[in-house]
């Protein structure tokens, strides 16, 4: 079996949360994903760059088995979490969504739901509230999502009456509520500004220590700020994978080097 | 000018109705006539009976009708459900009488053998069900599809997102599209007319005809005394009174609910 690592070369990875091995995916008869062979590190942040229709967030959803909720939608191969197959039959889908929580593009709060159901909505939807202490669960989750300070006062406000930043970080915390093991950020600064950019960025570097951080941008500089690791992507395969600095100082391939120096892309 | 013009083209007819069934139904309005049966010259039978057969439509029509929608809504991406889509659209479409006169030959004669509010409440669901059906659909599917993923994202099973995210968001919209089908429903005739045949007494039970206030505007303006006929008129002004205050509290209601 070759195995993502070995397969892209001479990375040594002995924490691996996640896999994918010969992973393709389709929307009906369109391939979007090629044979793609990806090792995501534990409490590290591996970013996927590529330029737009590379298949990069098609790959992120095929992780917590989000790209299958798309009519038509097929995908091939594996995605190993803890060495455990998430495509074999047994596999409930729903259980994985729980270890490999995830974040969208645009923020995308319950807009029926006050902050602080918000957070707890997780908890509330998958029944997994039994026997802790939601208040406690809530104010932690926002902590850490670095909202807490913003949003104390109003937990009972409408979750989306705060501004886009703060409810980009509010489904963040609403993600880390339910304990995930990876979380996977689909371009998750896109709709922001740059500062509000730039505090995701910081907490997003700050999750690594507890979590497992998959991030799609197409922000080549973000990817160099906050990424251990980091994929090229193009046309649904997978160009080059290794350390950030090396992708960025040292790309392998020419066409990794003229999308990161902006010729294309 | 033009537009001012066609609206009030269109509004005319409204209001000359309203003025007819004013002038000649609010002087036949007392308590005697509202609370007294057939006998004492009253429509308090029919004001009954128009209650208990909104209940029991809606008992029946309501759950039917909204489970129909959100099956489309959020499941309709199959060539059962663009079938069942097509039907539902003839069935709003349907002339009442049709409605009518089946459920008395199906109902009424076959299954149960007398006229029921049962029939009349099963005839009436055929033409809600469809109604709550369509406006179901289209709220839910106004709910967009990111919430809908965060739910799923989130580890939560399709029908705890359905029932717990997407009809809360759609739940306004779900609300004035039902009430309003309701009160569309509450002023059909042909439906009843067959089904539960109408009743100079109060309820009976549930295997004797019944009246309602829309078959006893029908049923007096056939009559050749001109106390009666204006019985009919004062049975009209009630009815549009019950429906028009469903619908303006519906549309206030609604306004004042959050904005989607």
């Amino acid at each position: 079996m070759p195995v993502g690592a070995d397969h892209q070369g001479d990375i040594i990875m002995p924490n691996m949360k996640m896999e994918s091995i010969e992973l393709s995916a389709w929307f009906g008869t369109k391939q979007a994903l090629k044979d793609i062979n990806i090792s995501v590190k534990t409490n590290a942040v591996t970013a996927i760059i590529g330029p737009s229709g590379c298949g990069k967030s098609t790959f992120l959803r095929t992780l917590n088995r989000m790209h299958e909720l798309v009519p038509g939608a097929k995908t091939t191969g594996q995605v190993l979490l803890d060495g455990k197959n998430i495509y074999a039959p047994e596999v409930d889908p729903v259980m994985v969504r729980r270890r490999v929580g995830m974040v969208f593009q645009k923020p995308n709060p319950f807009p029926t739901m006050s902050i602080y159901d918000n957070v707890a909505a997780g908890l509330k939807l998958t029944g997994a509230r039994k026997g802790q202490d939601l208040d406690e669960i809530v104010r932690k989750s926002l902590q850490q999502a670095t909202l807490w300070d913003e949003v104390k006062d109003d937990l009972k406000k409408p979750g989306t009456s705060i501004s886009g930043g703060q409810q980009q970080r509010l489904c963040i915390a609403r993600a880390i509520a339910l304990q995930p093991e990876v979380i996977l950020m689909d371009e998750p600064c896109s709709a922001l500004d740059p500062i509000a950019t730039s505090k995701i960025e910081e907490l997003i570097v700050s999750l690594k220590s507890d979590y497992t951080v998959v991030i799609v941008t197409h922000n080549m500089q973000q990817a160099a700020r906050v990424s251990d690791l980091t994929a090229f992507m193009y046309l649904g395969q997978l160009v080059e994978f290794g350390e950030t600095t090396s992708v960025f100082e040292n790309p392998k391939s020419e066409l990794t080097e003229k999308y990161i120096t902006g010729q294309f892309g | 000018m033009l537009c001012l013009l066609c609206v009030i083209i269109a509004i005319v007819p409204l209001l000359s109705i309203l003025y007819e069934v004013i002038v000649r139904g609010a002087p036949e309005i007392n308590l005697n006539f509202l609370a007294a049966d057939g006998l004492h010259g009253g429509i308090g039978p029919a004001i009954q009976g128009s209650l208990i057969l909104i209940g029991l439509t809606s008992l029946i029509g309501i759950p039917l009708g909204i489970l129909s929608g959100v099956y489309l809504a959020e499941f309709g991406n199959n060539k059962y459900a663009s079938w069942m889509r097509t039907i539902n659209d003839i069935l709003t479409e349907f002339p009442s009488i049709v409605v009518g006169i089946t459920a008395y030959s199906i109902i009424v004669v076959g299954l149960i053998g007398t006229y029921s509010p049962f029939a009349g409440a099963i005839a009436l669901s055929f033409m809600l069900i469809p109604i709550v059906a369509r406006t179901t659909e289209e709220s839910m599917k106004l709910v967009p599809n990111s919430v809908r993923e965060a739910s799923m994202a989130l580890g939560a099973h399709r029908w705890r997102t359905i029932l717990s995210v997407v009809v809360p968001s759609a739940k306004g919209g779900l609300i004035t599209g039902t009430l309003l089908a309701v009160a569309r429903v509450a002023g059909e005739t042909a439906p009843i007319l067959l089904t539960i045949l109408g009743n100079s007494y109060f309820f009976q039970g549930f295997n004797q005809p019944m009246d309602a206030l829309p078959l006893r505007i029908f049923l007096n303006s056939r009559m050749p005394q001109p106390e009666i006929q204006a019985q009919a008129w004062g049975a009209s002004l009630v009815l549009i009174l019950i429906v028009l205050t469903l619908n303006i509290g519906i549309r206030l209601a609604s306004r004042s609910r959050s904005p989607r």
